[in-house]
């Protein structure tokens, strides 16, 4: 109710020339988490640090080389740090929670 | 303008794991949680979505939520060819970004291969420059995503990452003008506030080749429906590029560099890149031998209503209507189907708010047989180019523009 009430006083402060005020808003929370199991912790610490779990959450059912790909993307373009364990690890946990089967 | 804190110490575990029990044990008591119960569940597997509401807009889809992504309710495209503020898709890519922006400090700087680099305030570009208005559709490269089969990874969306709206702000060629684009200039590069977390990850930098950024059409924006922009639409200043696709209107916009190379950072070298194919097409499943940058819309056209699983009476006339549009011809045509696709009947196009918007479209028509009934539509733009009957392929799920089709059932 606050937050929609300083928005409202922001609006009409801006709507008046001359005079504006800095636009200031509040995101609703974070809610989404991993489903628990080996590698749910891992996950939380690693993927979590940069985006939020809804980017893994809903993605279709889809083949441990897609995981693998992605978390190797993770790596190489975004800077994520992961020991080869790790990686596996996550590969593990990410691809039976989408169960495709792995054309290779 | 606050860049607010890092939310989330880069990697460290411990630090990491204390504030997600604090964010869940807010989450338990806050307001926000009773908000986001409702949900929505796009037509495709995984496709359930809670749908919240944000600041300054009603309850979207949400996709993810660090960064935002929140998609449209399809149901808003029926209320007409402008899509409002408060229901327009958001998509960001790097979670930093802020949440408090002040008007009166905020700058936008042009520099690199200008003759006078300018650092100018809201107030600079409103008073120095002349202002134009522009309809245009802002759509995501992976809207509609989701459809595709084989299923590719990537945001999943439905057909919601997609808007069109009244831009109001001034020309990028007279700001490039003023500063004087020295010889040699072959792109223009784009930057806004929103950053990464970890220094590795590459910031949201975007580039247009220097003729395009000098066409005129292209527009620094400060306005949208009448309104100031929404902050997650990219308060108080964004780049339009009308006809082309949303990767490219960057938030935020803070930085225009000119400069004498072809930009290869991650987002334009690496990211955002299509088959160098005729309809950026590939057989499903392979990989691109030679990408390019993804660049202007193709033809996509929407029955907004009947809705999908829509119950229609037989034998009564009633209207048919939907929206087309592309990347900037213009829609010359838009063909419905009710048989399959094996006769096609012309509706008639709504009023004209410009070659880059949506454009509406009717059709009078009176189902015959109880049953299942397919409905389809195709647009044809000014080009001669429309939309395909079986859908096309990419390995990014980008540029989806099969001739889509709604499912009603006609009853006695």
């Amino acid at each position: 109710m606050k937050t929609r009430l300083s928005l409202l006083l922001c609006a009409a402060a801006l709507s008046t020339p001359g005079f504006s005020k800095p636009l200031k808003i509040e995101l609703p929370p974070e809610t989404a988490r991993f489903k628990p199991g080996p590698g749910a912790e891992l996950a939380t610490a690693q993927c979590l640090a940069c985006h939020s779990a809804e980017y893994i959450t809903t993605q279709p059912p889809l083949p441990a080389s897609f995981w693998k790909a992605s978390i190797e993307k993770m790596q190489k373009k975004y800077g994520a740090q992961l020991s080869p364990d790790q990686t596996q690890a996550l590969v593990d946990y990410l691809a039976p929670s989408s169960a495709a089967p792995d054309k290779k | 303008m606050d860049i607010p804190p890092v939310p989330v110490p880069p990697f460290a575990r411990r630090d990491f794991l204390q504030r997600t029990a604090f964010l869940a044990a807010a989450a338990a008591t806050s307001p926000w949680r009773l908000l986001a119960q409702e949900t929505a569940t796009l037509p495709f597997a995984n496709g359930e979505r809670p749908l919240v509401r944000y600041p300054q807009k009603r309850p979207l889809l949400r996709l993810t939520s660090r960064p935002p992504q929140l998609e449209t309710p399809f149901a808003v495209f029926n209320e007409g060819p402008i899509t409002p503020n408060d229901a327009f898709f958001v998509r960001y890519h790097l979670p930093q970004f802020p949440t408090e922006i002040d008007p009166d400090t905020y700058r936008v700087t042009i520099r690199g291969n200008v003759r006078t680099p300018l650092s100018l305030s809201l107030a600079d570009l409103k008073k120095g420059f002349e202002e134009m208005e522009l309809v245009a559709v802002n759509q995501c490269s992976g809207n509609s995503r989701g459809f595709f089969e084989p299923r590719v990874g990537g945001g999943q969306l439905g057909n919601g990452a997609m808007g069109n709206a009244r831009w109001r702000g001034v020309r990028l060629k007279d700001v490039l003008e003023k500063a004087g684009v020295g010889s040699g200039a072959k792109q223009v590069t784009f930057n806004g506030l929103d950053q990464p977390v970890v220094a590795q990850t590459p910031d949201f930098v975007k580039a247009l080749d220097i003729d395009h950024a000098l066409d005129g059409e292209v527009m620094l924006a400060y306005g949208m429906n009448g309104e100031d922009l929404p902050l997650l639409n990219g308060y108080p200043l964004r780049l339009v590029v009308p006809g082309y696709y949303g990767t490219y209107w960057v938030k935020h916009l803070s930085e225009i560099t000119v400069i004498d190379e072809v930009f290869d950072g991650f987002w334009m070298g690496t990211a955002y890149r299509i088959p160098n194919t005729p309809g950026a097409c590939l057989p499903a499943g392979s990989a691109a031998k030679s990408t390019v940058p993804i660049g202007r819309f193709n033809v996509r056209s929407f029955i907004t209503s009947p809705g999908d699983a829509t119950t229609l009476p037989a034998g009564r006339e009633m209207l048919v209507r939907g929206i087309a549009f592309d990347g900037g011809a213009g829609i010359r045509e838009v063909l419905f189907s009710a048989d399959d696709g094996r006769s096609w009947q012309a509706a008639q196009l709504g009023k004209d708010l410009g070659r880059y918007s949506f454009r509406e479209w009717t059709l009078a028509f009176t189902p015959g047989v109880v049953g299942p009934l397919e409905l389809k539509v195709k647009a044809t733009n000014r080009l001669g180019e429309s939309q395909p009957l079986e859908p096309l392929w990419n390995p990014a799920g980008y540029m989806r523009n099969v001739v889509e089709t709604v499912r009603v059932h006609v009853a006695a």
